[in-house]
């Protein structure tokens, strides 16, 4: 009997492996840790400078003394106009690009140059989108700086996540349902729209969330195409230029000199957490979504 | 029964009976063709990029750029009334020296939070951990230069008594944090599509759970890492408002990490407001942008042919 406990007990060897296991899970642990602490030092510090200037006056009441006081509505009303406008652009769009990759698209060289496509239209810098939004949208249609330009702009720049979400969650449907409703003779068509939409429509709205946040977050490829720095009016139409939330917050934070410091910190919270609130919709929507799910 | 014709048009079937061109076919051949036209639109869009950024650079790359004098000459003075220089060497190290810097930040960091999310965490400590990482990827990249700005700026400063805070360390951390999450998840993702089987395999050997990771589970997930980190890399390549914020913004060759420089997009991005369109500098910056969208292709389609190829394989 005792010979078996023996056997049963951790040898030198066990316990020396279990020892580097724990100190390995420790090292790997502590890395994920200092990867994931700059998010909540940088939110906190966000919280705890621009919290101050928050108020129901900073959002809605316009930047005064040269911006260096005031409140930021042009910016805020200006950046609603341009996901606004962008939006309308990227999603059907990206969703019918998504629809026909699903269910028309072969697996063939074809569809690999798209999928190339889409991977660099994310990948291509936002800087060079900028380039090709003043060269193709102000200079050659015609569009001058103004929100329709801009939008043009992010709305190919942030196309792809549209695409990639929605061809997800098309191909999540299963092929059986596809299947039994073009047996009862419906065309492509109808089956998509009766049963593959209605099974994966949640899944493209994270999508369009996620669209959302990516499109309020840029900067890069509206500075020359349709934001400005500082514009008393308010936008009327497509045609206007425009503040914009994030080129307000580079602006206030390298061009102001003297202006209230907390100001820009003021501005990156409240982008931030416009941004922060869309994805954690969106990663609720998703988590809900997986637990609902029947097949 | 009377009528023998009448049975044969009954029996016979037509071939307009077969005709399913109805309004409904009508409708679906319209949405294949729209929904064809979208997805060609993509395709549409990346030559546009091209054509047009080319279109406007060109006029310099043809009539007076000196390829040597462009990639080797450290000397970036556009604005010079008299003789403008516009070599680009200087800004190449610039986002070379902040991107290389970026790498050694993010490489182990994403590396070991990956293996952590993939192989040690588990439940809802894993869902966590990945709910934080993909938050940390939506943070935009103003809010990252800004962070640099005002608070790794004076942070730097105090810590290594220097002068400068802007400087590639600043930016190469900034970038590093920013590249971190796409890397974290594609090597998770290149952790994950390591088959069961090969742990199990190693297990049932008598190996322990760090001798099956290090000796079997990351030597086959190789080229997944290696695309995840390409990625990380073209990311960093392309960065603008973070690195144009944090790096100091100064035309220089680094010496070490505690340098300011400037890189390639943050010039396009400063300078193009100065420049009136159709002129030499204004070209020399779309020509700078041509060559940016080339470098980033590149690195995309190489780290597009690598992760497909592990999922294929």
């Amino acid at each position: 009997m005792t010979r078996v406990n023996e056997m049963f007990q951790a040898s030198n060897l066990n316990r020396r492996n279990d020892r580097i296991q724990g100190l390995y899970r420790m090292l790997f642990g502590l890395m994920t840790l200092l990867l994931i602490m700059p998010v909540v030092i940088i939110v906190a510090t966000l919280i705890y400078k621009g919290g101050s200037v928050i108020s129901f006056e900073f959002l809605f009441t316009y930047p005064t003394d040269g911006m260096r006081a005031g409140g930021i509505l042009p910016a805020l009303l200006g950046t609603i106009w341009l996901v606004t406008v962008a939006l309308l652009l990227s999603v059907p769009i990206g969703i019918f690009a998504a629809i026909y990759l699903s269910e028309y698209a072969g697996d063939n060289w074809f569809t690999r140059i798209i999928n190339l496509a889409i991977i660099n239209l994310a990948g291509v810098p936002s800087i060079v989108h900028a380039l090709f939004g003043l060269g193709a949208f102000v200079i050659f249609f015609r569009f001058g700086t103004s929100i329709l330009a801009a939008s043009l702009t992010l709305a190919i720049m942030t196309m792809p996540v549209v695409i990639v979400a929605t061809r997800e969650s098309l191909q999540s449907v299963p092929q059986a349902f596809r299947e039994a409703c073009w047996s009862m003779g419906a065309t492509r068509w109808q089956t998509i729209r009766r049963v593959v939409l209605p099974n994966a429509i949640t899944g493209i709205l994270t999508g369009v969330i996620l669209e959302v946040s990516r499109t309020a977050g840029e900067t890069a490829p509206i500075m020359f195409t349709g934001a400005v720095f500082f514009t008393p009016f308010l936008p009327e139409s497509v045609l206007d230029q425009t503040m914009a939330l994030s080129l307000h917050l580079f602006v206030a934070a390298t061009q102001v000199p003297g202006i209230n410091e907390n100001i820009p910190f003021g501005i990156a919270l409240v982008l931030i957490g416009l941004v922060l609130l869309m994805n954690s919709i969106s990663i609720a929507f998703r988590m809900y979504l997986r637990g609902k799910k029947k097949w | 029964m009377a009528d023998p014709r009448g049975t044969a048009v009954a029996t016979a079937a037509k071939v307009s009976d077969f005709d399913r061109r109805n309004l409904d076919w009508f409708i679906d051949k319209a949405i294949h063709l729209l929904v064809f036209v979208c997805g060609i639109s993509t395709i549409i869009f990346v030559l546009g990029i091209f054509v047009f950024v080319t279109k406007e650079g060109i006029g310099f790359i043809f009539e007076r750029m000196d390829f040597r004098e462009f990639f080797l000459s450290p000397y970036w003075a556009p604005s010079d009334a008299d003789a403008p220089e516009y070599g680009i060497l200087a800004l190449i190290l610039g986002t070379a020296s902040v991107t290389g810097l970026a790498m050694l930040v993010s490489i182990p960091f994403s590396l070991g939070a990956a293996i952590y999310i993939a192989e040690f965490a588990t439940g809802k400590t894993r869902e966590a951990l990945k709910v934080l990482v993909e938050l940390l990827a939506a943070i935009p990249s103003v809010v990252w230069g800004f962070i640099g700005l005002v608070i790794m700026n004076p942070l730097i400063i105090q810590v290594f008594d220097v002068p400068v805070g802007l400087t590639v360390l600043n930016a190469g951390i900034i970038l590093g944090l920013m590249a971190a999450p796409i890397m974290t998840s594609i090597a998770e993702d290149a952790l994950k599509a390591v088959p069961d089987r090969y742990r199990e395999a190693a297990e049932a050997m008598g190996a322990t759970r760090w001798q099956v990771i290090f000796k079997v589970v990351l030597p086959a997930a190789k080229t997944g890492l290696l695309g995840g980190v390409l990625l990380g890399v073209g990311r960093g390549f392309g960065e603008t408002m973070a690195v144009l914020m944090s790096t100091g913004h100064a035309v220089n060759i680094p010496g070490s990490v505690f340098d300011s420089v400037r890189a390639l997009t943050a010039t396009i991005a400063a300078e193009l407001g100065e420049a009136a369109v159709g002129e030499e500098h204004y070209q020399v910056l779309f020509t700078i942008g041509i060559f940016l969208f080339l470098i980033t292709f590149i690195i995309n389609l190489t780290a597009d042919l690598i992760v497909r190829g592990i999922r294929k394989g």
